[in-house]
């Protein structure tokens, strides 16, 4: 289609067409929020009506069924570009669409949605899927008093968000206080005399509060760690490295990243020291060690780790 | 243990990535109405309801038990919800075998599920808060370490990882419910899958599944009037543990071999290789079937990965694992260890279809959550205690 004419050919007004006793109803039907059909004398129900059985030739009964609104897709075509004159200006699908209690489909728009400007079909189009009619406000007796059919609604969100004022608590409190100083804190458990770190203000495994506060040094040993190849915005790149890291001195590790080295050199018994942010930009947070990173020291024997695993 | 207690009904959904064709309560009301069609009973033979979810935050359903306690039929009877984490559908079937062993109710439905196409599990298990004094990290994450320090203690070829990931997926393929069907499935084909989390391949891990799992449990005399066998309950157990203290063996962990020893002391079992048929068990990444073969006594500790490499833990071998695909091949969280009860129980019931063990007689349904730390575990079987 040329998209700038130099001719138009077009009916004053446009033709006028008498609709006869059985479309005139289905169309003042339609006007009143209504989908009709007509059955046939074999006991079909045409939708949208004719006079006559298509099959037979017959006329068709004066029984008046009530179908859809909701109806099944039989069959589709997308358009991807609509043009000028189509009944939306997205992209949309035409669809056989074959109404509950009717025999037979009619054709009509269907809206999936909002699709860029040549899209492909979205995968919910398909043959099968349920759709209802959007109707118009304003109705005049018209098959486009329909303004297009839409899926039935299969999915919504549900939008959630809690708010806190989250407190750390005593140990975590001294623990990130420690941190926004540039030191790592542990707490010594006077049963097992585990260094607990980060520190907890209790031994998880003897149920005892601890008393003894432990300055760790930032200094440790790789026990173990996996390469994530899922990109993580806290990680500097892909792959990364998230590692166990047991401080010299702790009597446990505590999950780290390991950057500074390529992943496929980082070993189990590596050892690595905390890299510390730049002093300006600390907070009572664990941020302030941006990772761990290599140590130019020789790595520690199996034997020596696999307790801590 | 108290009054016996069987399984006379067992109801799965297919599991899915997504079920968009039905809401939460129609997901749950599928396999409880099942369940109830197995054990040949309706919603009002019921006396009390325990429900089984994991995390909240996964579909963002606060309390679902309530949610759901129309559509489960509980109007009016007694409603449990339990949480474990990734062990939930396990510890939710314990909790309300609990209510037959009391001698208290007669019949009691029990359903788990997910509806993991509505939630991000990762996004859950990764929430910061201002405070954490640690990394964060999802479940491939977390567990990749512990897979690596296995592999490092206890020398296993790198290739056994691979074996189980063939090998449940060839179980899923009998398994009409199970989601992941990959015709073909080959070594090679796992080997040529991305590492995700090194030393986890993409096809060394489980899918994100929709589905839910119910059982009716019953009493003896409940079950004598059951249209189809029951399965009796043996033993069960519960045990957890800290995720992080000093000393802590996240590779074979404590609460695991805690859980495991009571079990088989209710059971009456000495050695489970030897005396049970059949185990489903919660294999969430390949290398965990090794891992759990040593921390349920199935061997010694470092033999593990002989037994899976010798072929003994396939479907044809002498202790079948995981005969209907396992974890591996069908994920819903909350329901995953309810699911491997449940197909223990099928097992001893002689009505576990194509992927059937042979005589099975005795059979362990196993689950565990949270970071390798909450274990639930129970051995049913085809005669009463
Ligand atoms: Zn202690």
């Amino acid at each position: 289609m040329p998209s700038s004419p130099n001719h138009v050919l077009e009916f004053p007004g446009g033709y006028t067409r008498s609709v006869g006793p059985v479309i005139g109803r289905f169309l003042s039907e339609l006007r009143d929020g209504r989908l009709m059909g007509v059955r046939t004398a074999s006991g079909r129900v045409l939708v949208p009506p004719t006079e006559y059985d298509p099959d037979t030739g017959a006329a068709v009964t004066d029984e008046w069924v009530e179908v859809g609104p909701a109806g099944t897709v039989q069959s589709w075509s997308w358009v991807p570009r609509p043009r000028h004159g189509h009944p939306l200006d997205r992209p949309f699908a035409w669809a056989l669409i074959k109404p509950d209690g009717a025999d037979t489909a009619l054709l009509h728009a269907l809206d999936m949605g909002v699709h860029e400007l040549g899209a492909k079909p979205p995968k919910t189009l398909t043959t099968g899927m349920r759709v209802r009619p959007r109707w118009r406000a304003e109705r005049r007796g018209h098959i486009g008093d329909i303004e297009c059919f839409l899926p039935e609604v299969a999915v919504i969100t549900a939008p959630t968000r809690l708010e806190y004022r989250l407190r750390p608590g005593r140990a975590q409190d001294r623990f990130l206080e420690g941190i926004s100083q540039g030191r790592i804190l542990g707490d010594r458990c006077p049963v097992c005399e585990q260094v607990i770190v980060p520190m907890r203000g209790l031994c998880p495994r003897d149920g005892v509060p601890t008393v003894e506060e432990v300055e760790l040094p930032h200094t440790g040993t790789v026990t173990t760690f996996a390469v994530n190849n899922i990109p993580d915005p806290r990680a500097p790149e892909v792959p990364f490295v998230s590692a166990y890291v047991l401080l010299d001195g702790a009597g446990m590790t505590m999950l780290a990243l390991v950057a500074g080295v390529p992943a496929d050199r980082v070993r189990m018994g590596m050892r690595v020291r905390a890299a510390w942010r730049p002093r300006r930009e600390w907070g009572r947070t664990m941020d302030n060690i941006k990772w761990f990173e290599p140590l130019d020291e020789p790595d520690v024997p199996f034997e020596r780790i696999k307790d801590y695993l | 243990m108290g009054e016996p207690c069987a399984v006379i009904g067992v109801g799965q959904t297919e599991y899915r990535t997504r079920r968009l064709d039905v809401s939460m309560a129609g997901l749950v009301r599928e396999a409880a109405w099942r369940a109830l069609q197995d054990a040949g009973l309706d919603w009002g033979d019921i006396d009390a309801v325990v429900v089984g979810k994991a995390p909240d935050l996964f579909e963002g359903v606060m309390m679902p038990e309530a949610y759901l306690a129309d559509a489960l039929g509980a109007r009016g009877k007694p409603l449990l919800r339990v949480h474990t984490a990734g062990s939930v559908g396990g510890s939710t079937a314990i909790v309300a075998a609990g209510l037959i062993h009391s001698g208290r109710h007669e019949r009691v439905l029990t359903v788990a599920w997910e509806k993991q196409s509505e939630s991000n599990a990762t996004w859950a298990l990764t929430v910061e808060s201002p405070h954490n004094t640690s990394l964060v990290v999802g479940a491939g994450g977390y567990f990749a370490p512990h897979i690596r320090a296995y592999i490092a203690r206890s020398g296993a070829p790198t290739h056994i990882g691979t074996l189980v990931a063939v090998k449940d997926r060839l179980n899923a393929l009998k398994n009409p419910y199970a989601h992941l069907k990959i015709p073909g499935i080959s070594r090679e084909m796992v080997e040529s899958t991305p590492m995700l989390w090194e030393p986890i391949r993409y096809l060394e891990t489980c899918p994100s599944s929709d589905g839910a799992c119910a059982m009716v449990l019953a009493s003896e005399r409940a079950a004598r009037r059951a249209p189809n066998p029951p399965a009796w309950v043996l033993g069960a157990a519960m045990r957890s543990e800290p995720l992080f203290f000093a000393g802590r063996d996240t590779v074979n962990p404590r609460a695991g071999r805690d859980a495991a020893a009571e079990v088989y002391r209710q059971a009456g079992i000495t050695d489970p290789r030897r005396e049970l048929d059949c185990a489903e068990v919660y294999v969430p990444f390949s290398w965990y079937e090794p891992m759990w073969l040593e921390n349920l006594g199935f061997c010694g500790e470092g033999e593990g990965w002989k037994l899976t490499e010798a072929g003994a833990t396939a479907l044809d071998g002498d202790i079948p694992w995981n005969p209907s695909g396992g974890v591996l091949s069908s994920n819903p969280i909350g329901a995953s260890g309810m699911i491997r009860f449940a197909e223990a129980a099928l097992q001893v019931r002689g009505m576990a279809g194509e992927h059937q063990v042979d005589g099975a007689r005795t059979a362990l349904g196993h689950a565990y959550g949270g970071g390798a730390q909450f274990f639930a575990m129970w051995i049913v079987g085809s005669d009463k205690p």
